[in-house]
């Protein structure tokens, strides 16, 4: 008889999700599913309001990453507009996103992680948690929220809040930095790095004890998509689009990033509210690939900061060759990624210009499409617009990153399942280990489930000989 | 209403405002003497300098030995008048007209380029509206983006007619008008024709000033950037009635 394990609500992940295991006849698993239940329609809302509007509007998609929405739509305002912004309103835009970066990171490593990590999957979920770590590590659990607020207080003094600042604007920043801000923020990144290479010199003495969970979370080949520089260096704001194999071949470079529609198809599939988007010339499903920090560090070649770049060279060794595969390494990816940004803050800060008062290109728009991709803490975020002649919206395209992950995700579930859950045994630590697979992705799912209709959520489980076994519905 | 500038014979009343004894000219009306006297009422389609509305409602006092409530903005005082303006029944009152005005149309403040600097929202505060106990009717409603320079959005609107008051009596131009009933109601220009294709509209911007909302804005202001300045309206207005 067939049994179906349903592990709900995955906890500690933005949002609500659900994941499905299918169990065959001698128990085994068959089949895993990571479910989308939560339905946002903003693609369709958008439509006959204000281009304007966009950037506020898609920031609500997510309380945990509005910065990465902001960014990425009044890049798609900037290209309607057809004005390349001052590049000190660039520069800005850029010690945001890389704030975010941090505080995001550190949300994800300290708050949600590590209780994990330092703690065991198989821990009592009762003090497997924030609070557990605070027990047992408080310096680190410390550090964790301090990093965190060091972020948060960045975007606070540029952008006046710190949830959904309005000071991103199509056309650059609508206010210029001021000496006092500009010392303010730079005062807090010494204390910031200390942390940041605190953290990643501990966490390296802890990855040698999970090389167990390195080789089962999310292991499997798959491509790798991310901006770089023109150089092919770290990007977190512009650049251009890179994809690498699973051997570590380019496949894909210098790709404009209005032109994502060449690289990236969206498939649609009746489990899950979330679009499946594939690189096209592998074709659906042949075309998974990653994003986020283990797919950044993989394509970059060099950080391009110094503390980074030695980070990111130790990195490079958790394998012998090619491409960091295991998901588990998103972890480490992060931590590198938050040295990264602490130190090009601070370079963005000194820069000489960094004061100019010319901030904002002012236009209306100038095109009927508009195409803006920046990195989000969680990988690469694509809005795409169309307009009228009035400037109001008629069709809205968002990719998010826990999109771009979604065929990942349920192949590293599938992964994790086949090697730890034996459907005899149902221990914590084996669905926890399913969920922390997750985890390592680090899907903020509330954002992930924008794409359609009025459509009720209904998963059908069968068994080996087709028969309905359970049913549920939603909405 | 600004005054004449010479008009004859103007008597002067005593009248009694929560608990104040005051004397007013009595060509007057309720609301102007709270405005002079620092007694806040609060109001939406009124506006100094033009003519007076009377259609939100929020303005309403209570006469003593009347039980029908008045509207200040458009009652004018009387010799021996004993008003109250702020008890229970009249927060209530403006409470649950604040929110009807949130539950008609889409107000999505923290998207609205208007955001924190909007009477709406003040008159939410000041009303003490936390929560909205009335279904939205979440109704569609166009924008009309046609025009050059200004944006007119209909979520946004409360009808407060200022933008047909000031054009027609403070620019001359008449471009706007009222068109439908009840839900259907709507603001529009010329004969219900596109903002951007009115031949009436000479782009003085005195309606998007006036508008209390986000619904008349100027184009390219992103979220929380329109700030309205309405410190012409008075100055012009006593203009216009010196002639
Ligand atoms: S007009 Fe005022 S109340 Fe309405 S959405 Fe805009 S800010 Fe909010
Ligand atoms: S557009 Fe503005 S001024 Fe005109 S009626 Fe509506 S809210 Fe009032
Ligand atoms: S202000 Fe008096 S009715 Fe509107």
């Amino acid at each position: 008889m067939s049994r179906t394990v349903t592990i709900e609500p995955v906890t500690r992940i933005e949002g609500h999700a659900r994941i499905t295991l299918q169990l065959g006849e001698s128990g085994e698993v068959e089949d895993a599913k990571f479910h989308l239940t939560q339905f946002r329609g903003f693609e369709k809302f958008c439509e006959g309001r204000p281009y304007r509007e966009m950037p506020a509007l898609t920031a609500r998609t997510c309380g945990i990453c509005p910065v990465s929405h902001l960014l990425a739509s009044n890049k798609a305002c900037d290209h309607l507009l057809s004005v390349s912004i001052p590049p000190t309103g660039e520069k800005l835009r850029r010690i945001m996103n890389l704030a975010q970066l941090t505080q995001s990171h550190a949300l994800s490593f300290f708050h949600l992680s590590s209780p994990d990590l330092l703690l065991g999957w198989d821990a009592d979920p009762s003090v497997r948690n924030i609070f557990g770590v605070m027990r047992q590590e408080p310096a680190l659990a410390k550090d964790g929220i301090r990093l965190r607020q060091i972020g948060q207080t960045i975007i606070e003094t540029l952008g006046g809040k710190k949830i959904h600042p309005t000071w991103v604007v199509p056309g650059g920043v609508s206010e210029a930095l001021t000496r006092e801000k500009r010392d303010a923020m730079l005062g807090l990144i010494p204390e910031g790095l200390e942390i940041a290479k605190r953290t990643y010199a501990f966490f390296k003495t802890l990855v040698p004890r999970f090389t167990d969970e390195a080789n089962h979370f999310g292991s499997q080949p798959t491509l790798f998509l991310s901006l770089v520089t023109p150089r092919g260096n770290l990007e977190h704001y512009d650049g251009f689009l890179r994809i690498k194999d699973a051997q570590g071949r380019i496949v894909e470079d210098m790709v404009p990033p209005i032109e994502y529609e060449r690289l990236v198809g969206e498939a649609v599939e009746d489990f899950s509210y979330m679009k499946f988007p594939y690189y096209k010339p592998h074709g659906y499903p042949g075309g998974i690939y990653r994003v986020g920090p283990l797919a950044r560090l993989n394509n970059a070649e060099a950080c391009g900061t110094p503390y980074a770049d030695v980070a990111l060279a130790e990195f490079r060794m958790l394998q012998e060759t090619g491409p960091i595969t295991s998901s588990f390494h998103y972890h480490y990816a992060r931590l590198v990624e938050i040295i990264y940004a602490l130190e090009m803050m601070d370079r963005l800060l000194r820069d000489p210009g960094i004061l100019d008062a010319r901030v904002r290109a002012r236009a209306r728009s100038n095109r009927y499409e508009g195409i803006g991709v920046a990195e989000a803490p969680r990988g690469t975020l694509m809005h795409h617009y169309r307009i009228d002649d009035e400037g109001l919206i008629n069709w809205v395209n968002l990719i998010i990153a826990t999109g771009h992950n979604n065929l990942a995700m349920n192949q590293s579930i599938r992964q994790v399942a086949d090697a730890y859950v034996d459907g005899n045994h149902l221990q914590e630590g084996m669905l926890n280990r399913v969920e922390a697979v997750i985890r390592c992705f680090d899907p903020c799912l509330s954002c992930a489930s924008h794409a359609f209709g009025q459509m009720p959520l209904s998963i059908e489980l069968r068994d080996a000989a087709g028969r309905i076994v359970d049913t549920l519905r939603r909405g | 209403m600004p005054p004449p500038a010479n008009q004859p014979n103007i008597r002067v009343v005593t009248l009694n405002i929560d608990g104040q004894d005051l004397s007013a000219r009595e060509d007057e009306t309720i609301i102007e003497v709270c405005r002079e006297n620092q007694i806040p009422i609060p109001s939406l389609c009124y506006l100094e300098g033009l003519s007076v509305w009377g259609a939100c409602r929020l303005c309403l006092v209570e006469l003593a030995g009347q039980n029908r409530l008045l509207a200040a903005c458009s009652t004018r005082v009387a010799e021996g008048m004993r008003i109250q303006t702020n008890t229970e029944r009249l927060q209530r009152y403006r409470r649950t007209i604040v929110e009807l005005l949130f539950a008609e149309r889409n107000h999505v403040c923290s998207v609205c380029v208007s955001n924190g600097h909007c009477e709406l929202q003040w008159l939410a505060q000041r009303c003490g509206v936390d929560h909205v106990r009335v279904p939205y009717r979440q109704a569609s409603y166009q924008v009309d983006s046609s025009h050059e320079m200004f944006r007119l959005d209909h979520d946004r609107c409360v009808l407060c007619t200022r933008c047909v008051r000031v054009c027609d009596e403070i620019e001359g131009a008449h471009t706007w008008d009222v068109m439908g009933r009840g839900s259907d109601c709507r603001v529009i220009t010329d004969m219900a024709q596109p903002w951007g294709d009115s031949e009436t509209c000479t782009s003085c911007g005195k309606c998007v000033q006036v508008c209390p909302t986000g619904a008349l804005v100027k184009q390219g202001t992103s979220v929380g950037e329109m700030v309205k300045d309405q410190h012409f309206l008075p100055i012009l207005a006593r203009r216009r009635h010196t002639i």
